[in-house]
């Protein structure tokens, strides 16, 4: 299967993201060739096969009693924010 | 030196932390730069922790690790230290904590090295898409060590560390191993934390360690594996003391070859040295079966929809807001994600953001996504039903020997098939290890022993009493020897 310019650029704008207008063809390209070599996986039977979540079996999701285990490292963490100011992250203005 | 060697060593008063910490500070320093292995080097961190190690030593405390350096694959997060994962969107990342591995490991006493190079958000075979620029293989400069842990397998193997960490989505730590003539573990999915290792693929990636042998490797991984709560894929499953169940013969096991392994694309120096190795195993007693594991061939197809699926929705958490890199002078909150994503990411990570994306769109989620899980049980059947009549599957590591930097960098598909016979195990959530096995025109080639689940001990077993047999593994790359 071929993709298009136009299907790639709606698959960028999905993903979130810029790409060039030089850098566009060879996505084209390469992410054509890759859907092409994921065609292959039609050629498996796979009536009947539940497809597989978890590569354990018998794993249950465990729970854990509702007390607080975490403090506040909220300053230590907005330290790596490109924008804060009062505690709070900036960012572009959403509502006009 | 290997990493037991130098803790008896450490124990025996032949020499101190801080001593041998400065000497693999100096290694580093001499030769860090040709191969760019390390992304960050914590000379301080690295003298302080040896000094402390040296005092527990001096107690009479501490274990066969204290006091031992290391280095960490930079997807981990270290506390107040740069975790770029290779990436330039977390080029200006302090992780704020420790990953469990990290932890762990800092508490058995290990020293901190620093932080080594690999493909950016671990994805790529060959150490290209850093955005550090790519790791040169100690062995031959002009060739890659292998990926995405391509910065701790030329660490390890250019003796810049004694040991390193690594992770294994796809063949992450067994590929680079093959590539560099170490021993690369990974162990069973869930067997170690994944808590603070940056996610790339979070149902097939396992954190594991690259070291000079199987002894080195069981120090390692018993140190890090166990159940930690703030992971809820690790598992329950108590910890045996691997470097105790080293020693277990080799009589009696039942060794299955796995025929889709020794078709077309096996280099031919490659397969010699592996069915070399075959033969090895069985003059210790063990038997060998050629067996088939028919789905096994989709593996690649299979693991291109659902790694890049993961990625996909993982790396979403990239958005410019909390922390990562931002674009400059954003006109609006669209403009942000997709400028700061589209600078931040290199163009290997964007594909399989992409890949993954169109997988899992509206209308192509059944034929890809869910298809590729329904195959990914019929591997896992494959492997089951194998494992009903052998205890472990061997077989090449890699198709070929390291390869150069730059060959297959604009082919993905290409690139993509370096890690045919690895991602078996990581679909399966196998414990896997690679062995080197023999050398081809001067560069390693591994073995691969992978096993059911939580049989980590068998496969250190069969990978030390080979070991003890040969010497492959004590091999040294000339320009470091």
């Amino acid at each position: 299967m071929t993709l298009t310019r136009r299907d790639v650029e709606g698959i960028a704008l999905l993903a979130r993201l810029e790409i060039s207008e030089q850098e566009l063809p060879v996505y084209v390209e390469s992410l054509s060739r890759i859907v092409g070599f994921i065609d292959q996986l039609s050629t498996a039977t796979t009536e009947g096969v539940e497809p597989m979540a978890h590569p354990l079996e018998d794993q249950v999701q465990t729970l854990r009693d509702d007390q607080v285990t975490e403090v506040d490292h909220r300053d230590r963490y907005q330290g790596n924010a490109p924008l804060v100011a009062a505690g709070l992250y900036l960012v572009p203005k959403v509502i006009e | 030196m290997s990493a037991a060697e130098i803790g008896r060593g450490l124990r025996a008063g032949n020499f101190t932390s801080v001593e041998v910490t400065k000497h693999f500070l100096e290694r580093i320093d001499h030769a860090g730069k040709q191969l760019n292995a390390f992304i960050t080097v914590t000379p301080e961190r690295a003298i302080a922790d040896a000094a402390r190690a040296d005092a527990r030593i001096a107690r009479g405390e501490g274990g066969p690790l204290t006091g031992v350096p290391l280095a960490h694959k930079d997807i981990f997060c270290t506390e107040g230290v740069l975790t770029s994962c290779g990436s330039r969107m977390l080029s200006n990342f302090v992780a704020p904590y420790d990953a469990t591995v990290v932890e762990r490991l800092a508490a058995a006493g290990m020293v901190m090295l620093g932080k080594t190079n690999m493909d950016e958000f671990a994805m790529g075979s060959s150490n290209e898409t850093s955005w550090y620029g790519p790791v040169r293989n100690p062995w031959d400069g002009t060739k890659v060590p292998g990926g995405s842990s391509g910065g701790s397998a030329a660490a390890v193997a250019a003796r810049l560390a004694p040991v390193a960490t690594g992770t294994d989505t796809g063949g992450s730590i067994r590929q680079p191993g093959a590539l560099t003539g170490l021993t690369g573990f990974k162990p069973t999915y869930g067997r170690v934390s994944r808590y603070g290792m940056v996610a790339f693929a979070s149902s097939l990636d396992q954190a594991g360690v690259l070291a000079q042998s199987a002894e080195d490797a069981a120090l390692v991984l018993g140190a890090m594996a166990g159940h930690d709560a703030r992971d809820s894929t690790s598992v329950a499953v108590p910890v045996p003391d691997y470097a105790a169940g080293l020693g277990r013969s080799m009589k009696g096991l039942r060794i299955g070859v796995i025929r889709e392994f020794f078709g077309e694309g096996l280099e031919e120096g490659t397969g010699r040295a592996v069915r070399a190795a075959l033969e090895g195993f069985s003059a210790m007693g063990a038997t060998i079966v050629e067996l088939s594991l028919p789905n096994l061939p989709l593996s690649v197809p299979t693991y291109y929809v659902v790694a890049p699926a993961e990625c996909s929705s993982n790396l979403s958490r990239f958005d410019g807001v909390r922390f990562g890199h931002r674009c400059k002078d954003p006109r609006d909150l669209l403009d942000m994600y997709k400028r700061s994503r589209g600078e931040g990411f290199g163009a290997e990570v964007k594909r399989r953001i992409m890949t993954g994306t169109y997988v899992l769109s509206a209308g192509y989620y059944d034929a890809y996504y869910l298809k590729a899980q329904k195959v990914r049980s019929l591997i896992n059947a494959d492997f089951r039903r194998a494992f009903s009549e052998v205890d472990v599957l061997m077989g090449p590591t890699t198709p070929t020997p390291a390869f150069a930097i730059g060959a297959k960098v604009d082919d993905p598909i290409t690139m993509y098939l370096n890690d045919i016979y690895t991602i078996g195990a990581n679909l399966a959530g196998l414990p896997a290890v690679s062995v080197p096995c023999g050398l081809v025109e001067g560069l390693p080639v591994g073995l691969q022993i992978i096993g059911p689940h939580f049989a980590e001990e068998r496969l250190l077993a069969a990978a030390h009493s080979w070991q003890l047999v040969t010497d492959w593994h004590r091999k040294l790359p000339p320009m470091f020897a």
